[in-house]
């Protein structure tokens, strides 16, 4: 019963940090590279435009995508490592 | 063959494969009305979530709104999206876990509360009504173009085949329906759009060539950017806006979006944990389909515009009027007319129709000298009929152009459909089985939902004929709501322990702040002129009532912690349900209660 309740607890922080990780890129690709951070990529030139008004239009919804499947798929594992999978 | 008759064609084609496929998978049990008795695979469940979600907002008013801004509405398309980030990483594993029906079960278990219950029911009502009210403004648009009538009449028209639409199945039903009316509405979407793109850039995929050389070797924006500026319009792909403004709103959409009931509900419909996670996935690889390529028809569209306009470039001779009653390429002026929606004048009786920002000083002296006149001719340009005129502007075949209008009307009444849902469960199930009348029998129940249904579609025609905005902007109103009411409390009921009293006082505060900043904004109780402040120049800072769905949502978060602090911590029992909540392992079949 206490080995669970460890398992438990490591696995709600193991899970927390790939959370936290994933938002950050989260941000960054939208409020980040798509709005605030958009002057500093005004050098970087795509199809008569720029990188940030790439980020903002179409970059963005491909990293949320990536970020989203990657949760899954990391997630799927982490849960069957600490067995607290569905059976 | 008439334009008429092949829009009769394609939408009736369509409507009976809905009603086909809704009346084959009729519900029979309460269970299996509000949520399909959980037999849906991640895949087709995150496609019927796609239609659900992409609405007449998305379909028919984003892109116009995107055209005539450029840059600045950039927002709507990260906001939309990068929601289902916050759904897959925050919301939807531990909800299904959970394993009820509605969101407002959750609140109200998990916060040991009835009234937590019943404030968060008023919260998904007030969010929803708003909601459908966005989508009968762009039903009524579809419709009145469709049967050629002017909005207003649309619009009641729509109502009718909306509430008779809904009243038929429950999830089951509109589950396989929606898969039906995704795909009729991403052929109709990205059909018009290849064409265009392959018309103007050479390349099959609009998303490739929004980026892409127009046929004289320079980039299509530049070319956008360079004309759009002659005639004193602001820079397509330049920041014009407020910044924080822009931020905020990014975030009230996305916050809202995981916050909205009819979303979240889908999450309860598939068989496991791991499978919410994937949906939440699949969900987004459908709608980004549509949402990658929405930009594309955006500024394509307005290139196409404006050109038209002025078939010489800004320099030359803007259109005569007699082009237009006489070229066929002009006909989607005509037809368009007769809605209400678009108007053109020619004032200073040069029988030219110029095209031009009045506002601008510098085009304005530029349109004098040339001798069209000093004021912009094209009167009235509403928004949300570009994506729908769109192939008529692009003279495209009229197969096309009937497939639009029935992709058009699958968005509309897909959303509206589950919205409805959302409202009629909210009341039946949450308000009277839940507080008012817990001893109400299966039937009395079914025809309580009806009955609000009714009510709600009613409220929402009623509205929609004089609407607080385009139907993306009202849209965003609901989301604003469903940010600073509902997603907090989900997100601390999972994350924190934060407690019954903590939890009601939050939904209260950010509902309420949000909702009287939206109705000093918008006119209270959206009425028309009952508004002090307008969004030119909001009450607080450069705060749009739209964006202020974050700031509710801080607000929120920060009553809810303070109350909760200040009173009695939660009971040994909620603990530990918070505990399992984090845990996939044991997530039966959800239960009725």
């Amino acid at each position: 019963m206490a080995d669970q309740t460890s398992s438990g607890e490591a696995y709600w922080k193991a899970n927390l940090r790939i959370i936290i990780v994933s938002l950050i890129i989260w941000a960054i690709c939208s409020f980040g590279f798509g709005i605030l951070l958009r002057p500093m990529l005004s050098g970087i030139s795509v199809g008569g435009t720029d990188l940030g008004f790439w980020f903002a239009q179409q970059g963005s919804i491909l990293v949320f995508l990536a970020l989203i499947f990657f949760y899954a798929f990391r997630m799927n594992k982490l849960d069957k490592e600490h067995g607290v999978d569905e059976e | 063959m008439d334009q008429f008759t092949i829009n009769l064609l394609f939408v009736g084609a369509s409507f009976a494969l809905y009603i086909g496929i809704a009346i084959w998978a009729r519900a029979g049990s309460t269970s299996e009305f509000y949520a399909a008795g959980r037999g849906v695979h991640p895949v087709t469940n995150g496609m019927a979530t796609a239609a659900d979600w992409m609405s007449a907002a998305s379909f028919i008013s984003m892109a116009g709104l995107i055209a005539f801004v450029g840059y600045d509405n950039s927002t709507y398309l990260m906001g939309w999206t990068g929601g289902y980030v916050l759904l897959a990483l925050l919301l939807a594993p531990y909800l299904r876990k959970f394993g009820k029906f509605t969101v407002s079960e959750f609140i109200g278990d998990r916060f040991y509360s009835p009234t937590a219950r019943l404030v968060a029911v008023i919260c998904l009502i007030i969010a929803s009504t708003t909601y459908v009210i966005g989508q009968m403004t762009g039903v009524g648009v579809a419709f009145g173009r469709f049967l050629e009538v002017d909005s207003t009449t649309g619009l009641l028209i729509g109502a009718v085949i909306v509430f008779a639409y809904a009243v038929f199945g429950g999830m089951k039903g509109v589950t396989y329906t929606q898969v039906a009316q995704y795909c009729v509405l991403i052929l109709a979407y990205t059909i018009p759009a290849i064409f265009i793109s392959l018309q103007l850039t050479g390349n099959p995929i609009p998303a490739l060539g929004l980026f892409g050389n127009a046929a004289d070797g320079t980039p299509l924006l530049q070319t956008l950017d360079g004309i759009v500026t002659d005639l004193g319009f602001k820079e397509y792909t330049a920041h014009n806006g407020d910044t924080f403004n822009m931020v905020l709103f990014t975030l009230s959409l996305m916050i809202g979006t995981a916050g909205l009931p009819h979303v979240i509900m889908r999450f309860f419909t598939v068989p496991k944990v791991a499978d919410a996670r994937w949906s939440a996935g699949w969900a987004l690889v459908f709608i980004a389909l549509l949402y990658l390529t929405a930009p594309a028809v955006g500024a394509m569209a307005r290139l196409n515009i404006t050109q038209q306009f002025w078939p010489e470039g800004a320099t030359g001779e803007p259109v005569a009027l007699e082009t237009i009653a006489s070229d066929p390429a002009y006909n989607w002026m005509k037809t368009w007319e007769q809605t209400g929606l678009l108007g053109w004048e020619d004032k200073n009786g040069d029988g030219k129709i110029a095209y031009f920002n009045d506002g601008d000083a510098e085009a304005k002296a530029a349109m004098e000298a040339a001798g069209w006149g000093s004021e912009n001719e094209l009167t009235n340009f509403n928004r949300d009929i570009l994506v729908l005129a769109n192939p008529e502007i692009a003279n495209l075949p009229g197969w096309v152009i009937g497939l639009v209008a029935a992709g058009g009307l699958a968005a509309a009444l897909s959303t509206a459909a589950g919205l409805l849902l959302a409202i009629s469960s909210a009341v039946s199930h949450d308000l009277i089985k839940g507080s008012i009348n817990p001893a109400i029998s299966e039937k009395g129940e079914l025809m309580s939902a009806r009955v609000a249904m009714a009510v709600a579609i009613a409220v929402a025609t009623y509205l929609g004929m004089n609407p607080p905005g385009f139907a993306a902007q009202t849209v965003a109103l609901a989301f604003g709501l469903a940010a600073a009411s509902i997603f907090p409390v989900l997100m601390m009921g999972i994350f924190t322990k934060v407690n019954n009293k903590g939890a009601v006082a939050g939904m209260l505060a950010g509902l309420i702040t949000t909702l009287v900043y939206i109705f000093l904004h918008k006119g209270w109780l959206f009425i028309p002129d009952t508004n002090s402040f307008t969004d030119a120049d909001p009450l607080l800072g450069t705060i749009k009532s739209t964006s202020f769905g974050a700031v509710g949502a801080l607000i929120n978060f920060a009553v809810a912690f303070i109350v909760s602090k200040a009173t009695s911590p939660i009971p040994q029992e909620i603990s530990d349900l918070v505990e399992s909540v984090r845990i996939p392992r044991g997530a039966g079949a959800a239960q009725d209660h």
